[in-house]
């Protein structure tokens, strides 16, 4: 039997998050790995909304400041185990996703983005503001998972830095089986069929409303387990995670490595997430070179990374 | 016995009456034509019948229920059909996905068990993808079933869009203008098509340009111009009406005069 295009790519992430740690030069890298995979989870759930819905969201980082901060306050203030924390964030992030998608998911294009943007903002501007809570833009301590040290106990002894890579990395690609296993099913093809004519998707008997809510739920819950995974693992959380900048990051680095593509949109996580510390060494022109970088391959591989760089694997095979 | 039943029906848009006043009625297992110069109102028309417009004025019954105003996947769900004059085909999506969007209704189910493939989900697909695959062969795409759908010809991409529709299992077709960019053999493999469908009781609403097509394959013609029906009839009554043949000579010349006979 041939390997299916979605087993062959889950497959050859795996081999990557599982192979890299052989070339890491120090215990550095560990974290890299880890980010990169906290963003790649993220992008997964805009690869959803934009790439198969399209529709687009430049608010989402609200939705990982809710997930964030579910961790860092409900063990708190209700006594939840961090891991469950994770779970009301998701929810949490699910249901406010479902509340305000309703009314913003009528628009369309730059009404859609700058509304999203504006959801994005509040939460931002509530985490910041309400700092007999949430410790106001200083930020505030999240704490220990102790997932770690459970797995000590029955002998798997790893590093702060090594467990938190294993976690997220198998996180992501829970995450990417989740939405490849969506691409192909019958609600895949209707949020792809309406990303292409909504008329049409209208007329083979797809509810476009709910069906847009849907994606939207989707990604919000995405990119709220990558905001509590984020705050687990460093342990301190700030509202920068809900801010415009960091929305607009995962939208550049879904656009950038692929929006159609979930191995795209991760390859796209990996690349803006390495190149700025590859790039240090430039010193000060660093942001020139990667603005430059960033550029230049959207005018030349306008569909982003992967899919640009396969078209022309194929063209040539 | 009426499957669709239109009375008075009427749109305007800005100072302009698009369609007025028009009204007819199509049953199960008939061929009804809609014919007219261009910008007669054909497409207006078809647009308010699936829902995609909201009629400004009248009545449009299906199965004895008023559906005047209702979306167009209600109507969907109610048996109700349709292909697009200005294509509207799923560009990134392959050939047999488009066909496959075509079953939705079927084949949706928890999206709960599509997130994680759950036997379900992939029983549905499965079932879909057999089914659609019928289609493609039906229409002559079977070969194509994995390209790019934009990868196809204009009159591929017609054909296309006939099996989407079909795959509904409608009971009620609205094609507007389906021949439009198929080569003569195309056309005739559409004609018997339409013909095949309509026999198994499927109710079509035809909007086409070709006159030989229309004169032979429909049971009744209503004619518009100009947002008015100005006649409606048997093919032979219609070719004979002399307001018919005036509306024809007045926009598109002596050829079309001469088509319809
Ligand atoms: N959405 C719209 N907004 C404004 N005017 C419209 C709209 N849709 C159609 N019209 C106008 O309504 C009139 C009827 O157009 P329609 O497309 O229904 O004609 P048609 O009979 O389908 O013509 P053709 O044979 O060229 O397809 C035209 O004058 C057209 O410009
Ligand atoms: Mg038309």
């Amino acid at each position: 039997m041939r390997l299916s295009r979605k087993h062959l790519t889950l497959l050859v992430l795996a081999l990557l998050i599982a192979l890299a740690p052989a070339l890491f030069p120090s215990n550095f890298y560990y974290r890299i790995g880890a980010l990169i995979f906290v963003n790649g989870l993220a992008v997964t759930g805009l690869v959803v909304l934009i790439g198969f819905a399209g529709q687009i969201s430049l608010g989402h980082a609200g939705f990982a400041g809710i997930g964030a901060y579910a961790c860092a306050l409900a063990p708190g203030y209700l006594g939840l185990h961090p891991g469950l924390a994770m779970l009301l964030g998701a929810v949490l992030s699910g249901g406010v996703a479902w509340l305000i998608g309703r009314p913003i998911l009528r628009l369309k294009g730059y009404y859609l983005a700058v509304a999203t943007l504006g959801f994005g903002i509040l939460v931002s501007m509530v985490l910041a503001n309400e700092a007999k809570i949430t410790g106001g833009p200083d930020g505030r301590e999240v704490a220990e998972l102790g997932l770690r040290g459970a797995l000590a106990t029955i002998g798997i002894g790893l590093s702060n830095a090594q467990f938190w890579y294993a976690a997220t990395g198998l996180a992501m690609l829970l995450g990417a089986w989740v939405a490849l296993n969506l691409h192909d099913s019958p609600t895949g093809r209707a949020l792809r069929a309406l990303h292409d004519s909504e008329v049409a998707a209208r007329t083979v008997g797809v509810d476009v409303a709910r069906l847009k809510l849907s994606a939207f739920v989707i990604s919000a819950v995405y990119a709220s387990l990558s905001g509590s995974l984020l705050a687990l693992m460093n342990r301190f959380i700030t509202p920068d995670v809900a801010g415009f900048l960091h929305s607009v990051e995962l939208v550049t680095m879904t656009v950038f490595g692929g929006v159609g593509s979930v191995p795209g949109a991760i390859l796209g996580a990996a690349t803006l997430t390495l190149l700025p510390q590859a790039l240090t060494v430039l010193q000060q022109y660093e942001n020139l070179i990667l603005g430059l970088i960033m550029m230049l391959v959207m005018i030349f591989m306008r569909d982003g990374l992967l899919p640009s760089l396969m078209r022309r694997l194929k063209g040539r095979g | 016995m009426t499957l669709l039943q239109v009375e008075g029906l009427g749109i305007d848009f800005g100072g302009l009456r698009a369609v007025n006043d028009v009204g007819f009625a199509v049953a199960p297992g008939e061929i009804v034509s809609v014919i007219g110069p261009n910008g007669a109102g054909k497409t207006t028309l078809f647009n308010m019948i699936s829902g995609v417009y909201l009629p400004g004025r009248g009545k449009i019954t299906l199965d004895g229920r008023d559906v005047t105003g209702m979306a167009p996947n209600r109507l969907a769900e109610r048996g109700l059909s349709r292909t697009f004059q200005n294509l509207q085909i799923f560009q990134r999506m392959s050939v047999l996905e488009n066909a496959m969007t075509g079953c939705h209704l079927k084949e949706r189910g928890a999206i709960l068990s599509d997130l994680l493939c759950l036997p379900s989900s992939r029983r549905r697909s499965a079932v879909t993808k057999a089914r659609a695959s019928e289609l493609l062969e039906r229409v002559g795409l079977a070969r194509a079933a994995e390209h790019e759908a934009s990868s196809l010809s204009y009159g591929a991409l017609k054909r296309l869009e006939i099996a989407r529709a079909l795959a509904l299992e409608p009971r009620i077709l609205l094609l507007d203008e389906p021949a439009a960019g198929c080569n003569a053999v195309e056309t005739e493999e559409i004609d018997h098509l339409i013909a095949e469908v309509a026999k198994s009781g499927v109710a079509v609403l035809l909007v086409e340009h070709d006159m030989k097509l229309v004169m032979r394959i429909s049971n009744h013609i209503v004619v518009l111009d100009r947002g008015e029906k100005i006649a409606e009839g048997s093919p032979a009554t219609v070719s004979r009406d002399p307001r018919v043949i005036e509306a024809y000579l007045g926009t598109q010349g002596a050829e079309a005069g001469h088509a319809l006979g």
